[in-house]
């Protein structure tokens, strides 16, 4: 039982299962990067220490959280970046487009960040007349598409090389068809060069935000978030709140467990500081940088003890290559926009757990996410409390819709089961009714219509434990 | 209220329960080697992804950017006349072949031709990473952002004893923990991708090639 309006995982799931293509594609990237990954982490040791080590860092900025912002803003203030604070993604995209008609920005180039998909931003700019185009190789390929990241790193994922090979001979210009990565590549580079070499704008995201040094720390391989951030005149960076630690100390080891967690690299080909904008004497660099700072829901999600875990995330996506349920489904089953475990804990948090509640309950909390998760977020305990969350009303609960996933007949259901094994004499005779004409029961009866919709109709045995251990002499029971 | 301020006070209302958890870095300081395996261990990283090296000696470096520019037929190289590497570059290249390009102008004067035709960026760099391979690079009025960027070819002088241990090592030795200029990074290798079916490809979007000037100096 479900409102209209709730977004449902188990139909679009069920959708996404039937399409070998998709499975095919998903599979071989995922066991590619687990492998990776294992690779990346030959002691055992030494990979529990750096994830204690990360998880205790990004707790202690989480605890210190509303001081560490103020001093970024600060620091970065100083060095001449010029911060901006958003409680909402309208009003996040509102100060964007504000900074950009400012300096007359027509076209922009964007470096890849989730916080920009989770605002929508590039429809809102071109509802505005601005050109948003995506510069990640991942990133250009599904916007050719008109489509939604379906990995928080590799957006692109869920496309083989010849659905790009095919799309590519189509939407670019004098393209032709081949199904070469490295002339597929060849021809996204000569496109976007000439992007950055006109953009007006460029925005990117923020792997780690420094305060003590105002820095903005962008993690990268193929040079497009330095393009961004370096070749046009204005640069805004946009990231959640918490984004921040408080030293560039603590940012090594994030930094280590960051791109081995993500690809398996025990670096990536870029680890770009940006403290200030163009300075005194320089000849290149923005000559404005600014950072919007967004909220959209996670200072509620900061104002529980246990939630608050979700928050420590630093968007490896390794809880997605992982994921049983994510490897068979893909992405864009979530209909979120972060897929997978961290967007099962973390979208029914921002959208409300209401709407949201079916994501929950596509989890068989098998643990592979905690498992690999660089900052140990106990993913499925967080998801076990939401489901709670989902039915009930706790007064101190802060969770966004809370109970409004609750449903009568679910409510009603559970009060007969409690009414029944309350009573000995009505659970007695409600085996004995059971038993004896369990079997009978259509698998179209309603209920149970439910479950046989996926899965064999249970069978009951012909007596129940109890009337069998009276009646074999066992211990009374 | 500014957005500024609710979004504060909300957070404030929670913050600071609990002790702050201890930190245990010993996991990040037990990564030591000599000078000479630092150079090796640098190389194996960066080679693994297709990083090429050149090696020369204090004295002969300059000579070793000159035979690798004439043999790649290289039409141009865009460097930074001021800086110590590109100075000391420019001081002995003799007229003729490759020809240097200063970049002494705002990037607006010649954004254009950078994008579409200089051939190669020489840049120094402030030392290097030994656990993963590594070079970082401190651009600057004197060396500016994009040399190492835009260029097909990125070519960078590294010399042996500036090799650190690690990352972790580096940011304190160089004592970027306290302060920063506006730009600082690291480099491991060419521009890459593998955004298509998990395939590595290279040049995506920065330089096709990296190649490191090493220079022996370590005795």
């Amino acid at each position: 039982m479900h409102a209209d309006t709730d977004i449902l995982f188990r139909d679009s799931a069920s959708k996404a299962l039937l399409d070998p293509q998709l499975r095919a594609n998903f599979r071989r990237a995922m066991d590619g990067l687990m492998a990776k990954r294992k690779a990346q982490f030959p002691d055992p040791q030494d990979l529990q220490e750096l994830r204690e080590l990360s998880t205790a860092i990004r707790s202690r900025s989480l605890l210190n959280l509303p001081t560490l912002l103020e001093q970024l803003e600060t620091n970065l203030t100083r060095n001449g970046i010029q911060v901006h604070w958003a409680e909402t993604c309208d009003e996040a995209n509102q100060l964007i487009l504000g900074l950009l008609q400012a300096r007359g920005a027509k076209t922009l180039v964007k470096g890849k960040s989730m916080v920009s998909e989770e605002m929508h931003l590039n429809a809102f700019l071109e509802a505005h007349g601005i050109e948003a185009l995506e510069s990640d190789l991942g990133e250009y390929i599904i916007q050719l598409d008109d489509e939604t990241p379906s990995h928080i790193i590799m957006p692109a994922i869920h496309k083989n090389k010849d659905q790009i090979a095919r799309q590519f001979s189509q939407k670019i210009k004098d393209a032709k068809y081949t199904e070469d990565v490295d002339e597929l590549t060849a021809m996204a580079r000569k496109v976007l060069r000439q992007k950055f070499l006109d953009a007006d704008a460029g925005i990117s995201g923020v792997n780690f935000a420094v305060a003590e040094t105002g820095t903005l720390c962008l993690v990268e391989n193929e040079g497009n978030g330095r393009m961004s951030t370096h070749v046009p005149p204005l640069h805004i960076a946009v990231m959640g709140l918490e984004k921040v630690v408080a030293n560039l100390e603590e940012v090594a080891p994030l930094y280590a467990i960051l791109t081995r967690s993500a690809t398996g690299q025990a670096v990536s080909t870029y680890f770009n500081l940006i403290t200030g904008p163009r300075g005194e004497g320089e000849l290149d660099g923005p000559q404005e940088v600014h950072l919007v700072i967004l909220d959209n829901g996670r200072s509620r999600i900061y104002a529980d003890p246990q939630l608050q875990a979700t928050l420590r995330c630093i968007r490896c996506g390794a809880c997605m290559n992982h994921c049983p349920v994510y490897t068979r489904v893909g992405g864009h089953a979530y209909e979120a926009v972060y897929p997978g475990p961290i967007g099962k804990i973390l979208t029914p948090q921002m959208e409300g757990v209401g709407v949201r509640h079916d994501l929950l309950h596509g989890s068989s909390l098998c643990g592979a996410c905690s498992e690999v998760c660089p900052v140990q977020i106990p993913i499925p305990d967080i998801i076990v409390r939401l489901r709670r969350e989902a039915t009930h009303t706790d007064a101190t609960s802060s969770v966004m819709g809370k109970g409004s996933g609750r449903t009568n007949t679910e409510d009603w259901a559970w009060r007969i089961w409690a009414g029944v094994l309350k009573r000995p004499a009505l659970y007695r005779l409600a085996t004995w009714f059971a038993t004896r004409f369990g079997r009978a029961l259509p698998g179209s009866a309603p209920l149970l219509k439910h479950w046989t919709a996926h899965r064999t109709k249970p069978v009951p045995a012909k007596r129940s434990l109890s009337e069998r251990m009276r009646a074999e002499g066992g211990p009374h029971v | 209220m500014s957005s500024r301020s609710a979004i504060l006070e909300r957070l404030r209302a929670t913050a600071g329960g609990g002790p702050l958890p201890t930190l245990n870095p010993a996991v990040m300081e037990r990564r030591h080697w000599s000078a000479p395996e630092r150079v090796v261990r640098l190389r194996k990283g960066m080679e693994a992804v297709h990083t090429e090296f050149l090696e020369a000696k204090p004295a002969t470096w300059p000579d070793v950017v000159r035979t690798f520019c004439e043999s790649e037929g290289l039409k141009n190289l865009l460097l930074g006349p001021t800086s110590e590497a590109g100075g000391a570059l420019a001081a002995t290249w003799a007229p003729g072949g490759t020809q240097l390009v200063a970049y002494d102008r705002p990037v607006e004067a010649f954004k254009t031709e950078l994008f579409t035709s200089i051939e190669a960026g020489f840049t120094g760099t402030v030392g290097g990473i030994a656990e993963t391979g590594g070079l970082l690079l401190m651009p600057g009025p004197q060396e500016p952002r994009l040399l190492s960027l835009v260029p097909p070819i990125h070519l960078a002088l590294l010399r042996a004893a500036t090799i650190q241990d690690s990352f972790w090592s580096a940011v304190q030795a160089l004592g970027w923990t306290r302060s920063l200029p506006p730009n600082a990074l690291m480099i491991s290798g060419p521009s890459k991708t593998a955004d298509i079916e998990q395939t590595l490809a290279y040049g995506v979007h920065g330089p096709k090639r990296l190649v490191v000037v090493l220079v022996d100096d370590l005795t």
